[in-house]
């Protein structure tokens, strides 16, 4: 080892940072920039790709301090459960503060990624004006800004070449915001705006598609008529991916029949999605894409019976990825079964997010999946119920899990057959996938499931855990037995104290945690926040009183409705809105 | 757990009409739990887990589809009434053939002038103002939003509303 040390000295630093080159992931940066002062020294600079998993853990200043190179940045900022409305509006994860660092010391930033943060309108401009060699914006889930900020950034980024807007919550201000990009802007290879709410210029959206002759991936919004859809892609053959906006008309006229001879010229397209509206008797003009596809997502579809779904997929023999709804029914995912052999993740979103209705997949769908995609790596699963022994079956048959995503639309449903607990069904899983890395159990779970969880679960970096449990044992289990756990997120189940504060160190291994709606109290979270300074422990109360009157009213013994806690290198936020209090 | 969202009387159901029934499992949580589970079909916050993006973007669906689109038919002489969402057509020639299927009878062309020749029965529709009027003779997207009943009428009636229209 020493020797090896020695040797490796005598190579000059342009030698390391040579062979650093071809670390990509930020795993094995970060591992190599561990193994000595020289080697940290030569990383830190030749690194030009960062990612930062909880915006609150770092500040812009160290990381601009660290990497002085940096190209590209990709931050998350809210926890993962503020998707459901659990987190507060204004809860934080601004990211203005970063644009203005990086701004400030002249970073040549050139891509930059997003997920859960506020963007303000002032942050795109600001990021639009000052960053000449921009190139890459890519937001997801995130909120704040209006089609004035996209204006801002299609005005000026001379050489944008990709803007990726994937579910975002967008005001849209009604503006020409696709017109601003200038006559002379050609670089464009990726313009996703699915989630915009209003009307572009369908004219300058024409224009800009024709002078992107490098254009490899559209997706449009729901306003964008078929007839236009039909114009697009006669100026785009060469798409690889296309979201098409509003997807019905009159499958009789002219203007459907120049959208099936152009889809037939169109035969890069591996990746499908959109249909935000559309009519099932114009499908078939998908149907020769269909053959070779990889991606597929109709899960913004509304309305298409399942039979016109089994109609469309059964010519998507390639498929590798499957977004869809349960309007599909088990029996459309017996037709995916039959005729997607390498199929590797599934998505099965809930139609019926509101009414008390049947849902239209159970285990059956689910079994049948299983076995008939032997590639089958990540599913995400909504369903009306489920079995253990349909559990196990899967189990049995897909050892290759990495994500395992159950979600009973009745959170506490036992064993539809044996109504007992779902324990032995995700314990089979867990077993069996000795890959695991993402895990989200559901159904009527006791302390046993956890059990397992620890026991078997050992790549298992997130957990999420909805009305699971009986007491302080399945937390206990969960902490102890899972050494690669990053993220854990729990809601509304029986865990208290004495799991809270077992393994205080532990937190610190692990991104964050998320407990709402359990039974820790002020107390134990005081403890906690004393005894590990690293770690911000945020009370996040719902009330408009603000933390200051939270403080008084909560006495020690009160439960926290909601607790965030998460590693940081820098202390209590400065941002934090009155009613986040970090103890 | 009380919920923000509104739940409204009109179910919206997304399904295959006439799918399978699946069996209902509204099988109560047994008593050890330590929390009390909410009743099975109420309404969480948060619950099911869906991003709020896309459960918005299926609110503003719904809501679409919502806007009066089923209307019920009724035919001379038939028993039970049917009901048929008109928005799944795209025009009278469409909603016209699925209306001889699911009564089996022939409806005869449309014409401005002798409304529908050619066969016992017309379709006629009740609008907004409660008048009963001729299937055909308004733009669809106008019959769309005004149609608020169907009925196939035979017979003297049928011949006798074709006729009194003009």
């Amino acid at each position: 080892m020493c020797m090896f040390q020695s040797v490796m000295n005598y190579f000059p630093e342009e030698v390391l940072d040579h062979v650093f080159d071809f670390l990509t992931s930020h795993r094995d940066r970060n591992a190599v920039s561990l193994v000595c002062k020289s080697w940290y020294s030569v990383e830190r600079f030749s690194r030009e790709k960062v990612f930062i998993g909880n915006c609150y853990a770092v500040n812009p200043e160290r990381l601009i301090d660290r990497f002085p190179r940096l190209r590209s940045l990709s931050l998350k900022g809210k926890p993962h459960f503020a998707d459901f409305n659990l987190v507060p509006h204004d809860w934080g994860g601004r990211v203005y503060p970063w644009i203005e660092a990086m701004a400030k010391s002249r970073i040549n930033l050139e891509e930059l990624r997003l997920k859960r943060m506020v963007v303000s309108d002032e942050s795109l401009e600001l990021l639009a004006k000052s960053f000449p060699n921009f190139k890459s914006l890519v937001l997801v889930s995130c909120e704040g800004f209006t089609t004035d900020g996209l204006a801002a950034i299609a005005s000026n980024c001379k050489f944008l070449r990709e803007l990726d807007l994937q579910e975002n919550e967008v005001d849209d201000r009604k503006g020409h915001w696709l017109s601003c990009f200038p006559e002379s802007c050609t670089s464009l290879v990726s313009l996703n705006f699915a989630c915009l709410k209003g009307e572009v210029n369908v004219a300058a959206l024409e224009r800009l598609v024709a002078r992107c002759r490098n254009l490899r991936s559209l997706r449009l919004n729901h306003t964008v008529p078929l007839e236009v859809l039909q114009k697009i892609l006669v100026q785009a053959p060469q798409l690889n991916d296309l979201g098409t906006g509003s997807f019905t008309h009159d499958p009789n006229s002219e203007t459907y029949v120049k959208l099936k001879n152009a889809m037939k010229n169109c035969h890069s397209i591996r990746s499908l999605s959109g249909f935000l509206d559309v009519n099932g008797r114009c499908l078939p003009a998908v149907y020769p894409i269909c053959t070779s596809l990889t991606a597929l997502n109709l899960s913004y579809a509304p309305g298409l019976f399942s039979n016109e779904l089994a109609k469309l997929i059964y010519h998507c023999k390639k498929i590798e990825r499957l977004w869809i709804l349960d309007t599909i029914g088990d029996k459309g995912l017996g037709v995916v079964a039959n005729t997607c052999k390498e199929l590797q993740e599934l998505r099965v979103f809930p139609s019926d997010l509101y009414g008390v209705g049947n849902a239209a997949v159970t285990e059956e769908g689910l079994v049948a999946i299983s076995a008939g995609c032997p590639k089958l790596n990540s599913i995400l699963y909504f369903c009306q119920q489920m079995t253990n022994a349909a559990l196990i079956t899967v189990a049995k048959n897909c050892p290759n899990f990495i994500r395992f995503r159950l979600c009973t639309l009745n959170p506490v449903v036992p064993d539809a057959a044996t109504n007992q607990p779902l324990d032995e069904g995700f314990g089979a899983i867990v077993q069996s996938c000795k890959g695991l890395t993402r895990l989200s159990v559901s159904g009527q779970l006791t302390d046993q499931v956890f059990l397992y969880i620890g026991m078997y679960a050992e790549q298992l970096e997130m957990l999420s855990i909805a009305f699971a449990g009986d007491s302080d044992k399945g937390m206990l289990y969960v902490l102890n037995g899972c050494k690669k756990l990053k993220k854990l997120e729990i809601r509304d189940s029986p865990f208290g104290n004495m799991a809270l504060l077992s393994d205080m160190g532990k937190y610190e291994t692990m991104r964050s945690l998320w407990m709402s709606s359990c039974q820790v109290t002020l107390g134990a979270c005081k403890t906690l926040a004393e005894k590990m300074p690293r770690l911000n422990v945020e009370i996040i109360s719902e009330n408009e009183g603000g933390a200051g009157e939270g403080e008084a009213r909560l006495d020690d013994r009160d439960r926290v409705e909601k607790m965030y806690l998460y590693r940081t290198l820098v202390g209590p936020r400065t941002d934090a809105p009155d009613f986040v209090w970090t103890l | 757990m009380l919920s923000h969202l509104n739940l409204e009387a009109t179910e919206l159901r997304l399904g295959l009409p006439g799918s399978d029934d699946l069996p209902s499992t509204n099988k109560r949580p047994s008593p050890e739990d330590h929390q009390t589970p909410p009743a099975p079909k109420a309404q969480i916050v948060g619950w099911p887990p869906v991003k709020s993006y896309r459960k918005s973007t299926a609110a503003a669906k719904s809501a679409e589809a919502e806007s009066g689109m089923y209307v019920k038919v009724s035919m001379d002489g038939a028993p039970y009434l049917r009901k048929i969402d008109i928005k799944l057509y795209d025009g009278y020639s469409h909603l016209l053939t699925a209306l001889e299927d699911m009564f089996k009878l022939s409806i005869g062309e449309y014409s401005e002038r002798e409304g529908y020749k050619g066969s016992e029965y017309a379709p006629a529709y009740e609008d907004k103002d409660g008048d009963l009027m001729l299937v055909g003779d308004v733009p669809w997207e106008m019959f769309m939003s005004s149609c608020k009943r169907l009925r196939i009428m035979r017979g003297a009636d049928a011949r006798g509303l074709a006729s009194a229209q003009h």
